[in-house]
């Protein structure tokens, strides 16, 4: 058991994606101080990936943007150690199975436990593939976090029992990226996963707005927020932490 | 060779989003049983024989076999099936499957365009509504086939992400694919990606093994001593190679597009550069970096210009069975013009990849021995591309 579960300990939690490296490692720095000091209660940390399948043109925007500045998995293993010195909310890293696999599965999941990072989300690893990862996740106390998508249905409670940290709940089909409207019946997915695991679940996929933040927060433990923090990394650059300050602190007390 | 996991030794899975896996789930449940279905099997039979012109024919290269002074040479003519290529046979099979299951919209990726030409011309006569992706690259490249998918009533989309080319075309039908699941099949065009689909396509094209099988037993009264399909996700090569694969004696030969060559970055030798990785839902091979960055591969081939290969490939080269060998862009070259000189086919550039290999083994066999060659497509879509490769402008 990680550190997860005490993100949910203060209301709903507010969990934002930032891509590590977009436009350079010192502003990720800033922006997560920036998210946290300002009622951020989870840090989702993104290691890019040449060829993200599950993202919409927001954060495929941000990916190349990184790999472009020259951000590699050790550089940003690198910048998490130096961060941890003083963040102490948890953080969990978003990336792909290969970035995991081709480090070396056993060398990537001991060094996120090292420099203290609570779990991993991989979006191309569904539950049939866990394995892949899971023993060295067990191993070294990194949660393997689940996702849930519309199309679960059948499959919702066989997740949710074997889920750890917290449920991912995928809104929307499709990719991510920010939406107008979410018209998944969630209520009923989020039904299935209480009565299947006590762990909490949080919302993520097409969230922009702080109505939209308190309309998913209202049904579940929390909301993920990743293409509408990235967008402000892309229209800010370096000047982006204010704004994201800012914005967190505008979601977070919507909320709440 | 499948388990039922999908794995074909360490390779294959199921490495997808959560969004897609019921689908998947349900699409293996409805080939499952269409498979096995005596009604679905003659509507697919029938198709492939009065629509897509099969069997095709087995073609002896006299004059290749006298000129290159060794092994006898038999092309299998895939390019001789209605719309170019092998692509309809894998098609017409997942269309049929996809109107059964009640689907009414098909989603493609397309690198030369010849996948894309068969998903537009199934859609059309199957009455489905078609959108292919095409790397935007590959429109230019592929103009004419273009062309055809929007005459054959398809919709293309130019995919401007990544690299432009197909593994960018792949990303996003899959991407396509995760937003509009109920009326809607991805009709993926190799032996590629997530369980089942290695296994649907490659069963829909073994149909090129039986038939050389077949016909080399009632021409020589023997099987061949080998085969050589070109190899890019690897579905005309799987076709070619799976009816032989319990028979140790045939060689099996995958060619490579090595570009400008392996000991260059502009390759998309898979095989011969890459490693083992996790990419567009399979385990497999894969060019990248260090860090599982997948690497923008080349090749002066639209269709084989792929950082991977399918997963029973990856298996086939651990267990030994099957040999993947690079050839390189000038030698395809070469190869296209030859064929063309010699025979009077003009193969598709990717089918040019095993000729050339062919150039080489034959003159070192035997004269009793047998040598079949899948030419995957015909080459008219690659006419203007080669003609700039050596310096000729010419309008399409």
């Amino acid at each position: 058991m990680s550190n997860i579960k005490s993100a949910f300990n203060n209301g709903k939690a507010f969990i934002p994606f930032i891509t590590c490296g977009d436009p350079d490692l010192e502003t990720t720095a800033a922006c997560v101080r920036a998210a946290a000091e300002n009622g951020a209660d989870l840090i989702e940390l993104g290691i890019p990936f040449s060829d993200p399948t599950a993202e919409g043109p927001v954060i495929q925007g941000a990916n190349i943007r990184a790999l472009n500045g020259g951000v590699t998995t050790d550089k940003i293993f690198d910048f998490v150690r130096e961060i941890r010195k003083d963040i102490k909310i948890p953080m969990v890293f978003m990336t792909y199975s290969n970035v995991v696999f081709s480090y070396g599965s056993d060398k990537f999941i001991s060094t996120c436990k090292e420099i203290g990072i609570d779990g991993i989300i991989l979006p191309d690893l569904p539950f049939e593939e866990k394995e892949e990862f899971l023993p060295q996740c067990r191993k070294y106390g990194v949660d393997l976090i689940s996702l849930i998508a519309p199309t679960s249905n059948d499959r919702i409670a066989m997740i949710a029992k074997e889920a750890e940290g917290f449920l991912y709940i995928v809104s929307s089909l499709g990719v991510t990226g920010t939406r107008s409207k979410i018209t998944t019946d969630l209520s009923s997915i989020v039904d299935i996963v209480r009565q299947n695991t006590n762990i909490p679940c949080a919302i993520g996929f097409g969230i922009s707005t702080p109505e939209q933040a308190k309309k998913m927060s209202d049904i579940s433990d929390g909301a993920i927020i990743g293409s509408a923090i990235i967008k402000i990394i892309e229209k800010y650059g370096k000047d982006a932490p204010k704004y994201i300050s800012q914005y967190v602190k505008e979601m977070k007390s919507a909320m709440n | 060779m499948t388990n039922p996991n999908g794995r074909f030794g360490v390779h294959g899975g199921q490495y997808i989003p959560e969004t897609l896996m019921n689908a998947v789930i349900e699409l293996e449940k409805a080939y499952n049983y269409y498979k096995n279905d005596p009604e679905f099997n003659k509507e697919l039979t029938e198709l492939l024989n009065e629509y897509a012109g099969r069997p095709s024919r087995l073609y002896y290269a006299e004059k290749m076999t006298k000129d290159l002074g060794g092994a006898k040479i038999y092309l299998k003519r895939e390019d001789l099936n209605h719309t170019g290529a092998h692509k309809i046979n894998n098609v017409l099979g997942q269309a049929l499957l996809a109107k059964k299951m009640g689907k009414t919209r098909l989603i493609a990726e397309t690198g030369a365009g010849q996948h894309g030409v068969a998903t537009a011309t199934a859609a059309a006569l199957l009455g489905m509504e078609c959108v292919v992706f095409m790397g935007e690259e590959d429109t230019i490249r592929q103009a004419l086939n273009v062309y055809r998918m929007r005459l054959l009533g398809s919709k293309v989309i130019s995919v401007k992400s990544g690299t432009g080319t197909l593994k960018d075309a792949v990303s996003e039908a899959f991407r396509e694919w995760t937003s509009r699941i109920d009326d809607t099949h991805y009709c993926l065009g190799s032996v590629m990606g997530p369980h089942p689909f290695p296994t649907i396509v490659r069963d829909f094209q073994a149909v090129i093994s039986k038939e050389i099988k077949e016909q080399t037993l009632e021409k020589e009264g023997r099987l061949p001593d080998a085969v050589i399909a070109c190899v890019g996700g690897g579905s005309n090569a799987i076709g070619s190679f799976y009816h032989f694969i319990d028979d140790k004696d045939v060689q099996l030969i995958g060619c490579e597009a090595a570009g400008k060559g392996i000991d260059t970055f502009e390759t998309a030798a898979t095989i011969s550069t890459g490693r083992l990785g996790i990419f567009h839902g399979m385990k497999s091979y894969f060019c990248q970096d260090k860090y599982g960055q997948i690497a923008p591969v080349y090749s002066i081939s639209a269709g084989l210009d792929y950082p991977g290969i399918g997963p029973e490939h990856a298996h086939l080269h651990d267990i030994g069975r099957a040999q993947y060998v690079p050839v390189t862009d000038e030698e395809a070259v070469c190869a296209f013009e030859y064929l063309s000189k010699t025979e009077g086919i003009i193969p598709a550039i990717e089918s040019a990849h095993a000729v050339a290999y062919a150039m080489k083994l034959a003159p070192k066999m035997d004269k009793d021995k047998i040598i079949v060659i899948t030419i995957s497509g015909r080459g008219d879509k690659d006419c203007a591309a080669i003609a700039r490769y050596r310096g000729e402008d010419i309008y399409e």
